[in-house]
């Protein structure tokens, strides 16, 4: 496994039971997203792009489902080839990863946020989820050299040792399960399952904290922990070049204009300093000046603040902008990945050549190419190369086998017959072999 | 000089606001507010702009989906009759002004009624974003695409089924599309039925309201090529609004850009590309994502939203996010000054320093 790699998915199929057929939504889907590079995701509605990365964060909605295949994310930062496969591990660690190692921007900001509760409270949850040990630490050290706040200071400390118990206790159930991960025999099996049991029911609070905070006017004592998560809201906003963050914090959503709403989001997600953003269409509902805005913020939070950034998108023009290395996804399959300018400059793939072709230029001269047909019904798809029934160089094999992804040239990965597999360059070395070798 | 299909002159169109226990009229949303346009006979005019800014209320105004709050609506009128009712209305003298006003009865369309109103509608038809949204769903093909012939009564029953199926072929569908429901079509499809029915009635003037935002990319070039070719086939004028600048530079003439209800520049569509004249042109145009990663635009970024249309700026409506703007621009709103030596319009005080 290459050092750079950050998440990756292994032939991964998500299916869609619903009334009227298994919608197959992902076949077999490889990707590599790789450490400080924005990636990019491109395809029509219905690729199977959105559902990749959720996927990828294990929030598919039912009735979808992952059936096969495996994702691995590298977030160790002392060892980078520390493959960690998430498809299966437990829901409490992947609560403890999402929004703080991986977070998403979602596509409709207005949906994304909740109406009832307000931009600072919506933000701070970050905070009081995945940081809540260094807010308590900050709160403490603020009360140091205070005279009196004893009871409080007792509290906060008792919460503290808490998480400090809890975190040591998963840290110990970890070391276990990890070196059980690749076994697969009946003992290892129970023992991974008990131990995953125990990791979901460990939790993180001190019986006398729990008490105070059940009673009014011990409760109180949480103030001081609130201005301490407050403080960092307001300061994360700032830092987003939102004007005037204390009074925004203190609005609700509806009062904010959708770029405005589309900050908050991307301040939500950035809170605890993600290895990995996901940006979901992230302008696709704001107007082309507030997109322009919003693109122009990711790309400086890139330099600054986040590692890699996973970038969806239908629009070529705005992948031709942001990403470093795109992969075209169509009705379910990966058709190319290649970096940004190989991409627009050699086009492999016919349904890349078709999609490049299509989208309006601005020295458009002759008429607008298109393809022909629509995306296919997922819940029947074409057999074989899924884009055959819409392609101009069809040829009878593509009807009946699915092509594989091969290496074209140096790091431009193409699944098409059109380039058949040259000796020993079949897309190996990232994708095939497993994460511990 | 090309004849003018549509004229508007100081459209005006305000949603009121209201509130308190007796629904007390508070305020007006200016959604178009005084807009000078004339569209010529057979040209696509690409109406562009963010959302809010009143394109679309424009648009559904100029067909009296809304009722225009004030201002006038000129539909295939000559020329000089329109100069000559300007002219009156404008006079100080308030007998002339009068018989100006009894003129437009019969004339404009914003204060048409009734009958007139009704034997307008088969000429100017639209076209709408989500197809999805705009096909009854619970109605066939077939009547979805007759029903504006039924309802003006322009065919007989005998041949209605034959011009049904001559206007699915001319969009591209063939008769076994007939007894389908709009679900089982996908999104291309659907907006090729709306099509369709917006020219059963052989309109002159179509309105694209955002016809393929809803759209695929690569359904997208299908429909805009189809657009294209009817229009040429069937001698149309076309008003295309959209917020996407590269379509509208692909399908239009001549580009109308619109800031919070009024127009900031109009001009052909290649000389606003080449040499944006007002600043949020400038703007707006920059900000386009090009699929060309070797280019090096550089990108205006502009700050802030779109003021609220409740209570617009003083001024040059576009100051607050401009980044040229004078004491003068925050004062006197700027007129639609024609270009010399051109056939364009810009509204700004100081296009010619920047």
């Amino acid at each position: 496994m290459p050092q750079d790699t950050l998440a990756t998915t292994q032939d991964l199929f998500t299916n869609f039971y619903t009334f009227e057929g298994v919608v197959r939504a992902l076949n077999g889907v490889n990707i590599v997203v790789r450490h400080g590079e924005t990636y990019g995701l491109v395809g029509e509605s219905g690729c199977g792009k959105s559902v990749t990365v959720r996927s990828m964060m294990r929030i598919v909605q039912a009735p979808g489902k992952i059936d096969s295949g495996s994702i691995f994310v590298f977030l160790n930062p002392e060892d980078r080839l520390k493959a960690i496969e998430i498809v299966h591990r437990s829901e409490a660690y992947m609560e403890s990863i999402r929004g703080c190692d991986i977070s998403m921007i979602f596509q409709e900001p207005a949906a994304a946020l909740n109406p009832v509760l307000s931009i600072g409270e919506q933000v701070a949850e970050s905070y009081r989820f995945h940081l809540n040990d260094r807010m308590l630490e900050e709160t403490l050290k603020a009360l140091e050299g205070k005279r009196g706040h004893g009871l409080q200071r007792a509290l906060f400390r008792r919460e503290l040792a808490a998480i400090h118990r809890r975190d040591a206790r998963l840290q110990r159930i970890d070391n276990e399960l990890y070196p059980l991960d690749g076994r697969d025999d009946p003992e290892a099996r129970s023992r991974k399952a008990q131990l995953s049991r125990m990791r979901d029911r460990t939790g993180g609070t001190d019986a006398l904290v729990q008490v105070a905070r059940r009673f009014p006017f011990l409760r109180l004592y949480r103030r001081r922990l609130e201005r301490t998560v407050h403080g960092h809201v307001v300061e994360l906003l700032r830092s987003l070049g939102i004007p005037n963050p204390e009074n925004v914090a203190e609005r609700y959503p509806h009062e904010l204009s959708g770029g405005m709403q589309q900050r908050i989001v991307i301040a939500i997600a950035l809170a605890c300093h993600p290895t990995l953003l996901i940006a979901d269409e992230p302008t696709s509902n704001l107007d082309v000046t507030i997109q322009a805005q919003i693109v122009d913020l990711i790309k400086q939070l890139k330099k600054t603040a986040i590692s890699s950034v996973l970038f969806i998108t239908h629009d070529l023009g705005l992948v031709a902008e942001t990403c470093d290395r795109v992969t075209v996804m169509y009705a379910g399959d990966v058709c190319e990945t290649a970096a940004v300018k190989e991409l627009f400059k050699r086009p492999l793939h016919p349904y890349t050549k078709g999609l490049l072709n299509s989208v309006p230029k601005v020295e458009q001269a002759e008429e607008l190419a298109m393809i022909p047909g629509a995306v296919p019904n997922l819940i029947a798809p074409p057999t074989g190369c899924r884009f055959h029934p819409r392609c101009p160089s069809r040829m009878p094999i593509c009807v009946t086998e699915k092509p594989a992804v091969v290496e074209h040239t140096a790091d431009h990965w193409v699944a098409c017959h059109l380039y058949p597999k040259a000796a020993g360059s079949e897309r190996s070395d990232p994708e095939r072999s497993g994460p511990h070798d | 000089m090309t004849e003018n299909l549509i004229d508007i002159r100081q459209l005006k169109k305000y949603y009121p606001v209201t509130g308190g226990v007796m629904r007390r009229h508070l305020a007006d949303v200016k959604a178009v507010d005084g807009v000078d346009l004339a569209i010529r006979k057979g040209e696509c005019l690409g109406l562009v702009g963010e959302s809010g800014c009143g394109k679309t209320t424009l648009g559904k105004t100029i067909l009296r989906l809304h009722g225009a709050t004030s201002g006038r609506i000129y539909f295939a009128q000559k020329p000089e009759r329109i100069e000559e009712i300007e002219t009156g209305l404008a006079s100080g003298d308030t007998r002339v002004r009068s018989k100006a006003r009894s003129q437009l009865r019969g004339i404009d369309l914003a204060s048409a009624r009734g009958r007139t109103l009704l034997a307008m509608r088969p000429r100017i038809q639209i076209v709408f974003q989500d197809p999805t949204n705009s096909l009854d769903p619970r109605m066939l093909v077939k009547d979805i695409v007759g029903e504006p012939l039924v309802a003006q009564k322009l065919v007989k029953a005998a041949d209605l089924p034959a011009r049904v199926q001559e206007l699915l072929s001319i969009v591209g569908l063939t008769r076994d599309h007939l007894m389908r429901y709009p679900h089982e079509f996908s999104g291309g499809q659907r907006q090729r039925i709306a099509i369709a029915r917006a020219l059963a009635t052989n309109p002159e003037f179509v309105l694209m309201d955002e016809p393929t935002s809803a759209l695929d990319v690569s359904v997208q070039a299908q429909i805009l090529n189809l657009l294209k070719r009817l229009q040429h086939e069937f001698h149309l004028t076309y008003l295309f609004v959209t917020h996407h600048l590269l379509v509208v530079k692909y399908i239009s003439n001549r580009i109308a850009v619109m800031y919070l209800g009024k127009i900031c520049e109009l001009g052909p569509t290649p000389e606003i590309f080449d040499r944006p004249l007002h600043p949020y042109t400038r703007a707006l145009l920059s900000a386009i994502p090009v699929p060309d990663p070797e280019s090096k635009q550089q990108k205006i970024i502009l700050s802030g939203d779109v003021p609220n249309p409740i209570d617009p700026p003083a001024g040059c409506r576009f100051h607050p996010r401009c980044s040229y703007a004078k004491e003068i621009c925050r004062t006197a709103e700027p007129p639609l000054e024609r270009v010399a030596g051109t056939e364009r319009t810009v509204a700004c005080h100081r296009w010619r320093e920047i």
